[in-house]
């Protein structure tokens, strides 16, 4: 039996169809066509998955399309705003926070999750919130790299609101 | 990579919980998923329907029961235990372990009540609130019922709780200031289960010299989790020293029947016991000692 899942995604109403044993990375993917959530291992280790539902970071694919009801999912295609990278995709390109990029998405909603109660963590901070992301190319050395450097541009921003509207 | 197919029910009370459960053959409840659901994926466990009981209000709460306790609501995440400032103040040891579990991801999503419920050996609370004589209420068709942790893990991922019953909270005591902690995960990855998991509290008398109480619970080293017994016996009353603390060490691993998997073998984690348990020991009493004005 399928049944209809309406929820909120990167700000909009969106609803579909999914089947009580689909998980919500599949739902995101196959059902809304948002592909930027990855899949890696499918047993909660990897990470790629990783999205916030509810302003709160969990992997996707230990979470049910119908657990996902009525409630707000951010991915990695709602990070962009009017054209403009996220503060930490910026970052993540200027340091080359990322080379294949299949790990990418995941590590970002996990860092996105960490600034949001975090603002100026320190690097061991950092390495201890993305643990649950793997990467298989970059070391991680870039990624805390460019995590750092996305939090003190974040911090600026939220400081001086209106240069950055106008600049 | 999908789970057989079932039915998902959500519920929002305890009572319509209770109510499905009785009413269905093969359901089983669903918590936070974290260990059900990637179980299910890999067709180790096939329930025909999924109580979903993550979306019930009252079971996620963290509350003082007046002055020497606290009640933690089934529903509550490894997160929310992690970062609770009441816990903090008076049962500390409790946050250390949760903090430990897995990564961000799974905290937010894992619940003190599924990990209790799930009873894996190898995971970090249980051997955590076994030490503390923790107080498990399940409600059920029948009623409630109050059981200690030392009968609640029954067997490998069995506990007290039937398939017609839920895990409502559980009740930790207030630590007072005579009382040092440890908790001790030995692992190789940040996030990984424990190999070994040793969770100790001490109780000292006014002078920091003796040992009053000790309790050590167990991870990953028998079916169940446990608590080295005859090290606490032995401990119980002595004068603090170095090679006291050693003996008790060496004392911790008996009666333990570790089994041996790619992490470790049965006589590793033995030894890793005994050098966890007198670390353990050690740092707890150093705690005690602080707390008590004794350094
Ligand atoms: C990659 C990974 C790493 C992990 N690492 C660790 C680790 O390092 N340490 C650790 O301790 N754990 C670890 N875990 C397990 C994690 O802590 C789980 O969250 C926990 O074991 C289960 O809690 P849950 O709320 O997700 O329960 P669920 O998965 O929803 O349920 C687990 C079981 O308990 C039953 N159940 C749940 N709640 C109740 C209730 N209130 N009443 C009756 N029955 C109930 C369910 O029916 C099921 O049988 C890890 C998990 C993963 C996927
Ligand atoms: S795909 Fe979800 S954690 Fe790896
Ligand atoms: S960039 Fe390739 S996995 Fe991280």
């Amino acid at each position: 039996m399928k049944r209809k899942v309406s929820l909120r995604v990167n700000g909009e109403e969106r609803e579909g169809w999914a089947e009580d044993r689909m998980l919500l990375v599949h739902f995101l993917r196959d059902e809304l066509n948002l592909t930027g959530t990855h899949i890696g291992c499918d047993t909660g280790h990897c990470g790629a998955c990783t999205v916030l539902l509810d302003g709160k970071s969990v992997k996707s694919c230990m979470v049910l399309a119908v657990q996902a009801q009525g409630r707000k999912v951010e991915t990695i295609e709602g990070l962009e705003r009017e054209g403009k990278l996220h503060p930490l995709q910026e970052a993540f390109r200027e340091h080359h926070g990322l080379q294949c990029g299949y790990c990418t998405p995941g590590m970002i909603l996990s860092s996105l999750y960490l600034l949001r109660h975090n603002p100026s963590p320190s690097e061991e901070e950092i390495r201890r919130a993305i643990s649950g992301n793997l990467c298989r190319c970059t070391g991680y050395v870039n990624i805390v790299k460019a995590v750092r450097a996305a939090s003190e541009r974040m911090a600026t921003r939220v400081e001086a609101p209106s240069t950055e509207e106008t600049g | 990579m999908y789970p057989r197919p079932f039915e998902y029910r959500a519920v929002t009370t305890v009572d319509e919980a209770l109510r499905v459960l009785h009413e269905v053959e093969d359901g089983k409840v669903l918590a936070g998923g974290q260990s059900l659901l990637p179980l299910m994926k890999l067709r180790l466990a096939s329930p025909g329907v999924l109580v979903d009981i993550s979306g019930i209000p009252d079971l996620s709460y963290i509350r003082p029961q007046g002055e020497n306790a606290v009640e933690i609501g089934s529903l509550t995440t490894h997160d929310t235990v992690a970062h609770s400032a009441l816990l903090q103040e008076r049962c500390p040891i409790l946050p250390a372990a949760a903090r430990g579990i897995a990564d961000q991801q799974i905290r937010n999503r894992g619940t003190i009540g599924g990990s209790s419920c799930h009873a894996d050996p190898a995971s970090d609370l249980p051997p955590t609130l076994l030490a503390l004589d923790a107080e498990f209420s399940i409600v059920g068709p029948k009623g409630s019922r109050t059981v200690p942790a030392k009968e609640f893990f029954v067997d490998l991922f069995e506990t007290q709780v039937q398939r017609d019953e839920i895990l409502h909270h559980i009740q930790v005591p207030t630590l007072g200031p005579q009382w040092g902690w440890s908790y001790t995960k030995f692992n190789r990855r940040e996030g990984d289960y424990p190999i070994v998991g040793v969770a100790i509290l001490v109780r000292l008398d006014s002078h920091g010299r003796r040992l009053e109480e000790v309790r050590i619970g167990l991870a990953a080293v028998n079916p169940t989790p446990c608590r080295a017994r005859a090290a606490e016996r032995f401990l119980q009353g002595q004068e603090i020293s170095p090679a006291i603390l050693k003996e008790a060490a060496h004392r911790s691993t008996e009666g333990l029947h570790p089994g041996s998997d790619m992490h470790g073998s049965s006589q590793y984690r033995r030894d890793m016991v005994q050098v966890f348990v007198r670390r353990g020991l050690e740092e707890a009493v150093t705690r005690a000692r602080l707390a008590g004005g004794n350094p």
